[in-house]
């Protein structure tokens, strides 16, 4: 049972596309999943709350990921779509009925309709222009959300009816996280094996050679398409998944900032990697809860400094992400696959 | 002029690339890198001017002179101005630019106004095409001529050292000839220093005075070119000629693979 292999001795092709490579990992990643079910018991109802938060992240994040990452197609409108889905989601619970599981889905696909739409420019646009482009659907989506008042309610937003699987109500933080945690788990593992998959190998060829790529037969309107589908049916199941934990859904939540926020995630945790969607999920969520402790913490400990720390919060968070991005252009999951790589022959790292 | 003594050079602190790597370049002489591809002929030539760090490289022992000045882990834009000029492999010119437009960037660092005038000369003498094509946009250049434009940007430099990364990539025969020839007359008449890495073994010997060969990241064999040309390993594995001094026949069924020894 080998930590990693100290070079390359896979002998097929079989091998080398395995998810989980060695037996060590093997056990590391199911021991962490059975933790992560076992973790209400340990933890406090707020932490639980934090992952909570997190899992929607999560899915989220790998949802841009796949089309900006992945696809190298920049989107600015994933805070919308978030909305999108949980709109959709409350839509259908509240006037037809459906449960949730079922609507979960059906919004996930309506969703992933929208983006589609919204992704046709990608035909003939690239780069900073498509960003343009999206962020035109960020705020024509605001602007339905804001007018559409008989699907979202307007301004006042609407009630989103918890889910339920015969007696048991989803409408605590513990049992949501169940909720989140298994939808997380199951976005993680499709998203994985996406990308094992010709499907996935097509769309990194379009986003590093569209050229190339076309010339070996990929249709590369279609991939672009189905990148956005595949994405916005992610955002629209993190953004029921958001509706069902918040329980009301408010346009003011799917603003350009959540955009933006998304963004950064997958930027910072790593663009194109499935890994790097959590890691800087988990970046994003955390730093503003760990700056709220340490200014609260300073403002009790030096009231006459503690002010001022806790006036410039949003400062000192954009300086960090800065800071993060200097330092590591390229991404946590980057970094992290540099570290394996110097510790496989440590302490000979070549 | 130029010397690097037993450099190691390592990319993300993981990959290995040169590992004891040591060069010459006598001044006014065209020395030339021969090697397969990945034996670190290019990395060789960004350690020098300074390319590697954008690469996340870095030379982790040994140093590289330029006149009796070490220049490791100096900024490439500083080494530039030491007088030590690169030109890419693959071209790089600048596309949307035209073609006396580009030469102008690559006098970026001259200060004398007719000097720089009278080099522009001096590229389109050696260059005449360039001449016929000078207002017209460098990426509607055709392949060669991009070529000669690169180039012809680094004359502009006026540099002492002038390192050409595979001057004959993707161009016709008869075009890498001609492009070898003014590389040759540069360095007969400009007395530039040249260091040239390329694939084309048979005329990169030809071209230049001293050649190193490189394998793996070491240099394995070196020598002055009439000698390398007249090594067995070298005709082997470069120059593809037998031992008899004609292209090697397979119709002998029983063939034996000779194996490299690497003796001068």
């Amino acid at each position: 049972m080998s930590v990693n292999y100290c070079g390359d001795f896979k002998q097929s092709y079989k091998d080398d596309m395995r998810v989980m490579q060695t037996p060590f990992i093997r056990i590391c990643i199911f021991s962490f999943i059975v933790f992560l079910y076992a973790f209400p018991f340990l933890a406090s109802t707020y932490v639980v709350s934090t992952v909570n938060v997190i899992g929607i992240a999560v899915i989220g994040a790998l949802g841009i990921n796949i089309v900006t990452g992945f696809t190298g197609q920049i989107s600015l409108g994933q805070g919308a779509f978030l909305g999108v889905g949980a709109f959709a989601c409350s839509y259908f619970m509240r006037e037809w009925g459906i449960p949730f599981w079922v609507a979960m889905p059906m919004a996930g696909v309506f969703t992933a309709a929208v983006g589609m739409v919204f992704g046709i420019p990608s035909l003939r646009l690239k780069g900073l222009y498509l960003a343009i482009a999206t962020l035109a659907a960020q705020f024509i989506l605001e602007y339905l959300f804001l007018h559409m008042d008989m699907f979202t309610g307007g301004s006042n937003g609407v009630y989103f009816p918890s889910p339920e699987a015969g007696p048991v109500v989803f409408d605590t933080d513990q049992s949501m996280y169940y909720l989140i945690i298994t939808v997380a788990i199951m976005a993680v593992v499709f998203a994985t094996n996406l990308f094992r998959s010709k499907d996935g190998r097509a769309f990194v060829a379009v986003r590093d050679h569209y050229l190339s790529a076309e010339i070996m037969g990929i249709h590369l309107f279609r991939y672009r398409l189905l990148s956005f589908a595949v994405s916005s049916f992610y955002v629209g199941i993190a953004g029921s998944l958001w509706g069902a934990y918040t329980q009301y859904i408010t346009p003011e939540h799917f603003t350009i900032h959540e955009s933006i926020n998304y963004l950064a995630m997958i930027i910072i945790g790593g663009l194109g990697s499935v890994l790097g969607s959590i890691y800087g999920a988990v970046f994003m969520t955390l730093l503003p809860q760990v700056l709220t402790v340490i200014t609260s913490w300073a403002a009790h400990v030096l009231p006459s400094v503690g002010d001022l720390i806790m006036s410039i919060k949003e400062g000192i968070f954009g300086l960090i992400v800065i800071l993060f991005l200097v330092f590591e252009p390229d991404g946590m999951a980057h970094r992290w696959s540099l570290i394996k790589a110097y510790w496989k022959l440590y302490p000979f790292s070549y | 002029m130029l010397r690097i003594n037993n450099i190691e050079v390592v990319y993300n602190d993981v990959i290995l690339v040169l590992k004891g790597l040591s060069l010459h370049c006598e001044e006014g002489k065209i020395t030339t890198l021969l090697g397969a591809n990945g034996a670190g002929k290019s990395t060789t030539l960004k350690a020098i001017s300074g390319l590697l760090k954008s690469e996340e490289g870095e030379v982790t022992e040994g140093t590289i002179e330029f006149m009796g000045e070490k220049i490791n882990g100096v900024d490439p834009e500083k080494i530039v101005r030491k007088g030590v000029f690169q030109v890419m492999e693959g071209r790089r010119v600048f596309e949307d630019l035209n073609a006396i437009e580009n030469l102008r960037c690559g006098a970026y660092t001259r200060k004398d106004k007719a000097g720089v005038k009278r080099d522009m000369d001096l590229v389109f003498d050696y260059f005449p095409r360039l001449r016929e094509r000078a207002t017209e946009l460098a990426g509607y250049l055709s392949g060669g001529e991009q070529q000669m434009l690169a180039i012809g940007r680094a004359l502009m430099a006026r540099p002492k050292l002038l390192l050409l990364d595979e001057p004959s990539l993707g161009l016709a025969p008869l075009l890498v000839k001609e492009i070898f020839s003014i590389i040759r007359k540069i360095n007969e008449e400009e007395k530039t220093t040249i260091l040239l890495v390329e694939q084309n073994a048979n005329l990169a010997l030809q071209t230049g005075s001293y050649g190193y060969i490189m394998e793996n990241g070491k240099v394995v064999l070196d020598g002055p070119c009439e000698k390398l040309r007249q090594n067995e390993d070298v005709k082997e594995f470069y120059l593809g000629v037998g031992e008899t001094g004609h292209k090697r026949s397979f119709k002998n069924a029983k063939h034996y693979k000779r194996r490299k020894r690497w003796l001068s």
